[in-house]
């Protein structure tokens, strides 16, 4: 809700709302409204009313025992809530503990990612020759599609047989055992990594489009009053880029949070504690125990969580850019 | 220009989505209740989805010849059949007959989706009696009308490479002991005594059973309360457990085994010297290059002195869906199913056991093995909790085992304290699911 | 120019870094999808025993991956174009106009991308099976019902991308179009359309990628005949054997088109970011 906002304000042209009170076409009110129909029709039927739906199933017992005739499950009001956020009881530690993991997993997966993307965006930013070459090269892990990338990484990450440790151990000679990188405690580094692979060249993408933005008579004038690349990159290149992280850091955030692919085709049925994202704990905690109802509290309480932080974040962002 | 191609593409895109509305391939059995078209959901039992059509095509054929109605099949992988099964039972769009996994039968009767079998239904596909007595006690929860019945019997057994404990001076373990023993001695070099699919959450929810039954202990009291906490599955669990911990004759990389093939390519490539897998892994060790002469299978053996349990019955069940319109045709494709000639033409391509009473086994021409398998299956065996929470107690169990095997691999311990405090969780969580 | 030795060791240091963690899981799709199955049972090599390309006939006998195929294909085509579509419309209407009701559905539509999936999963698929009893339109099982899902999901980021665009495009240039006596469908589709190509190549691009490898709502959604490849690939696991050459070799060939099709229209997707979502 809040994200156009953060881009519309970000906007520096002056925007088409103020031009509209030139036209105000009474006879084709309804144009607009027709235009957006057909998206109206299609959110309503496959995001808002399931959404709906959902949250009401959150309310109910949804057991197996009542799963074929849903509409007749008993209500239960908050139990399911209750249930997700006791934590002392093995349901809502897991649910805690799962939900710790993502916060981790997130800030490394964005963080890096943005970090890598940006580096090999500047290091890209001006020609040499071979640069189409390894851009289009960075590019490939985000085209591939997401199971086919991950599925390679799950045959690379055996322990006895994967090419990590072939290379780590055979190769590169490193003293000691060959870890387990699927279960265990290692699974959480094998997720944030492959989780980086995929994302990173999305950050990249972005960012070197809004490099492109960049006139390039801003360095130049830049070096010509001495100021150092880090220098130029801090004062110049990041304040350009600002509109463009702004949207990207959210939208990484939110796909990084909501990530189900990544660990469901990594780990598959081993669901190891260190992997567990919150999106696959529920997805099983659903799933694998017949419980619904509580399933669908676990996704309502995840979506108030990632609203909380969204609405934050582009209040902030708005504040401080309002003060600058 | 602009403008008409947009409306090309509009109305292309129009036309597919129609048409694709239409072809609406598997129209979920319910739709046409004319009796002469049923749809048949089959679990995966043969070398892949393709070779389990090619197998029952001709079955399937045959049915349609003596009886005028069309069954519609669609193979489903073990990964997905769970997940399809749950749709269907959510949403009533189902088949009408479906292959389930047998230690499901229970917690399936519970949603009460299922078609319980009354005397009228049994009569209708040949009577109760004709089925093997420890299979058909699989069928659903005791005292009630089961909601399955079973069409292929499968058993756990100890399979051991003959070349191996013949050069070791070894003959096959009747023990618990004697199986640790030899296969410590068999562990040597890069070799292994054992191999478990030891990342399998089924798997290992199984051999927690089986170990647990070995001690007389259960994992539910009479009332189908969970009592996963007791000392004989502690004891239990704790022995399978140091397999792979104190005695070490199981390599650590199993921990990631997270299904029984790969154990069964390690047992087929030399290895390992035993491994424990159902009693369908022949056709996997011969497409791996290892002849049906060069292994041999024993029970799986329990301490001395303790009940000798080896497996649980482990199969297939066919359930009827409740709400199919085709309740008749969907009976006689059951009777035809688990009547003396299809099982015969189906049993040795499937490898399974017989699950009717007085069939001798045809899953493989070697008559020892055969012998080996019928004993288990008939003498040495005990079904799973036929309880609604046995699904869970097989997740919330298998995957603590995972977790255990996880630790001990990368180098911990696993106490029985904290056996105690993995099951306590795991007891926990299908208390607050039930 | 007169770059630094910092800045020259940074970029070095930077490409090849980040040249070796791109190729090598790229390399060893590749690689042991010519493998025989012995070598990618066993440890892993760099080099196979011996180079064959059996794992590439093979793979369309284990698993029917033509006929998966043929459905991604179809339902990615099918939902890219609505996507398409719909998205212009309403990218139009949110940039050109303002009405009551404007900033509820911007705000609305962008906020679908916080719902985790698994929210809506199940009610979704309950709501397409009233659909079917109470209508008669078969959408679980169907490729129809993954055209519609698909189409939706990507249509927040499309809307939002084309509108950012569309405002980029100076609106003197359709009013002028008005005066000239267009109506304002053929402002759209004459002017701003035209205009904005590289913006509709970026989200025909996008949610082609979106409906090709989502996962989730397939494993529910598919049955025999409509599973796409995001599903079919996992059948190489059969119950006696997992082919991981075979999966290798599929994923190889499940992604060519899609990244050679990204990598050339790669461009004009930069393009596209730039003047619309960066902007």
């Amino acid at each position: 809700m809040s994200a156009t906002t953060a881009i519309k304000k970000s906007d520096p042209a002056p925007g088409p709302a103020g031009k509209k009170d030139r036209q105000p076409r009474r006879a084709g009110w309804w144009l607009p409204y027709a235009l957006l129909a057909p998206a109206v029709i299609f959110e309503l039927v496959i995001h808002v009313i399931p959404m709906l739906t959902g949250i009401w199933m959150s309310f109910l017992k949804l057991t197996k025992m009542f799963i074929a005739n849903w509409g007749n499950a008993p209500f239960v009001g908050l139990k399911n809530y209750q249930v997700a956020l006791d934590f002392d009881s093995s349901v809502g530690l897991g649910l805690l503990k799962s939900f710790g993991v993502t916060v981790a997993f997130t800030v490394l997966v964005v963080g890096l990612s943005w970090g890598l993307g940006m580096a090999a965006a500047v290091a890209l930013q001006k020609t040499f020759r071979g640069r189409a070459i390894f851009r289009t090269l960075f590019l490939i892990p985000y085209a591939l599609p997401m199971y086919a990338g991950v599925i390679a990484w799950k045959f690379m990450l055996q322990k006895d047989n994967g090419a990590l440790n072939h290379l780590i151990f055979d190769n590169l000679g490193l003293p000691g055992d060959k870890p387990f990188w699927l279960i265990g405690d290692n699974a959480f580094a094998a997720v944030v990594i492959v989780a980086i692979w995929r994302l990173w060249p999305f950050a990249f993408l972005m960012l070197m489009a809004g490099l492109q933005s960049v006139p390039a008579d801003v360095y130049e004038a830049a070096s010509v009053d001495g100021a150092k690349p880090l220098r130029q990159w801090w004062n110049i290149t990041l304040p350009m880029l600002r509109p463009v992280n702004m949207s990207l850091v959210l939208v990484m955030f939110l796909w990084t949070f909501n990530d189900f692919n990544t660990p469901f085709v990594l780990f598959g049925g081993s669901q190891p504690p260190a992997g567990d994202l919150i999106s696959f704990h529920i997805y099983n905690a659903s799933f694998l125990t017949w419980n619904f109802g509580s399933g669908a509290a676990m996704s309502v309480l995840l979506l108030l969580f990632l609203m909380v932080v969204s609405g934050i974040y582009v209040l902030f962002m708005n504040r401080r850019k309002d003060n600058a | 220009m602009k403008l008409r191609t947009f409306a090309a593409a509009a109305a292309i895109a129009a036309l597919t989505i129609t048409a694709t509305g239409c072809s609406g391939g598997s129209d979920a059995g319910s739709g046409s209740s004319d009796g002469k078209t049923l749809t048949y959901w089959a679990s995966n039992q043969g070398t892949s989805l393709d070779n389990d059509k090619e197998v029952l095509t001709p079955q399937l054929k045959k049915f349609e010849e003596e009886t005028g109605i069309k069954v519609n099949l669609e193979v489903i992988g073990w990964n997905d059949l769970q997940t399809r099964i749950q749709t269907a039972v959510t949403s009533g769009q189902a088949p009408d007959v479906l292959n389930i996994g047998n230690t499901w039968a229970a917690s399936l009767q519970s949603t009460g989706a299922f078609m319980p079998f009354d005397d009228a239904a049994f009569t209708a596909i040949g009577g109760k009696d004709k089925f093997v007595k420890t299979a058909m006690d699989t069928g659903g929860v005791p005292g009630e009308d089961p909601t399955s019945v079973p069409l292929y019997g499968l058993a756990y057994g100890l399979y051991y490479n003959k070349a191996m404990f013949k050069d070791a001076g070894l003959t096959p373990p009747t023990t618990w002991e004697d199986m640790v023993a030899a296969a410590k001695k068999l562990t040597t070099g890069d070799k292994h005594g054992f191999a478990l699919a030891a990342g399998s959450y089924t798997e290992n929810s199984h051999f927690a059973f089986i170990n647990a039954a070995q001690n007389d202990s259960e994992f539910f009291d009479a009332e189908g309360k969970p009592t996963f906490t007791s000392d004989g599955v502690v004891n239990g669990i704790s022995r399978y457990l140091d397999l792979m911990q104190t005695d070490k004759v199981v390599d650590p990389g199993n921990a990631q085994y997270d299904n029984a093939t790969k154990a069964v390519n390690d047992f087929a490539n030399g290895k390992v010297a035993m491994m424990l897998s159902q009693s369908n892994a022949n056709s996997s060790i011969a497409s791996q290059g290892m002849k049906d002469d060069a292994f041999g299978v024993v029970a799986y053996p329990a301490p001395a002195g303790a009940k000798e349990v080896a497996t649980m019955v482990a199969g297939i069940n066919m359930s009827i869906f409740k709400n199919t319109k085709n309740k008749d045709s969907a009976l006689q494709f059951v009777k035809f199913m688990t009547s003396e000639a299809t099982q015969a033409a189906l049993d040795k391509p499937f490898a399974a056991l017989p699950v009717l009473a007085g069939v001798t086994p045809s899953f493989t021409d070697n008559a020892e093995l055969a012998k080996t398998f019928s004993d288990i299956y008939e003498n040495k065996s005990k079904p799973l909790p036929l309880v609604a929470a046995e699904d869970q107690f097989e997740s919330t169990v298998g995957k603590a085992m995972n977790q255990m095997f996880a630790t001990v691999a990368s180098g911990g311990t696993v106490s029985k304290d904290d056996i105690k405090a993995a099951l306590t969780t795991a007891q926990e969580a299908v208390e607050a699911a039930g | 120019m007169h770059d630094t030795t910092g800045t020259k060791v940074f970029r070095v240091a930077t490409i090849t870094l980040l040249s070796i963690f791109t190729i090598i899981p790229i390399y060893v799709m590749v690689i042991s999808g010519l493998k025989p199955l012995q070598d990618v049972q066993g440890a892993f090599s760099w080099w196979p025993t011996t180079l064959t390309i059996q794992p590439y006939i093979d793979m369309w006998k284990t698993v029917p991956l033509a006929d998966y195929f043929v459905n991604s294909v179809i339902v990615s085509t099918v939902s890219t174009v609505l996507s398409l579509i719909i998205a212009v419309f309403a990218a139009y209407a949110v940039s050109r106009y303002t009405f009551r009701g404007r900033s509820l559905f911007s705000g609305a539509v962008l906020s679908t991308q916080m719902l985790p999936g698994v929210l809506f999963l199940l009610p979704l698929f309950l709501i397409f099976v009233n659909i079917n009893t109470n209508f008669g339109v078969q959408l679980v099982g169907t490729r129809a019902g993954l055209i519609i899902t698909y189409l939706t999901f990507s249509l927040p980021f499309s809307i939002w991308m084309l509108a950012g665009y569309f405002n980029g495009i100076p609106r003197e240039l359709d009013e002028a179009a008005k005066v000239d006596g267009c109506g304002p469908m053929r402002a759209l589709f004459k002017i701003i359309l035209p205009t904005a190509r590289p913006g509709l190549v970026a989200v025909a691009i996008y949610s082609f990628m979106t409906s090709w490898g989502e996962v989730l709502f397939a494993s529910v959604m598919t049955t025999d005949a409509n599973r796409t490849l995001a599903v079919g690939l996992q059948l190489y696991s059969t119950q006696t054997n997992v082919y991981w050459n075979q999966i290798m070799a599929a994923s190889v060939v499940v992604s060519i088109p899609i990244v050679i099709g990204f990598l050339l229209l790669q461009k004009n997707f930069v393009a596209g970011l730039t003047a619309g979502a960066v902007k």
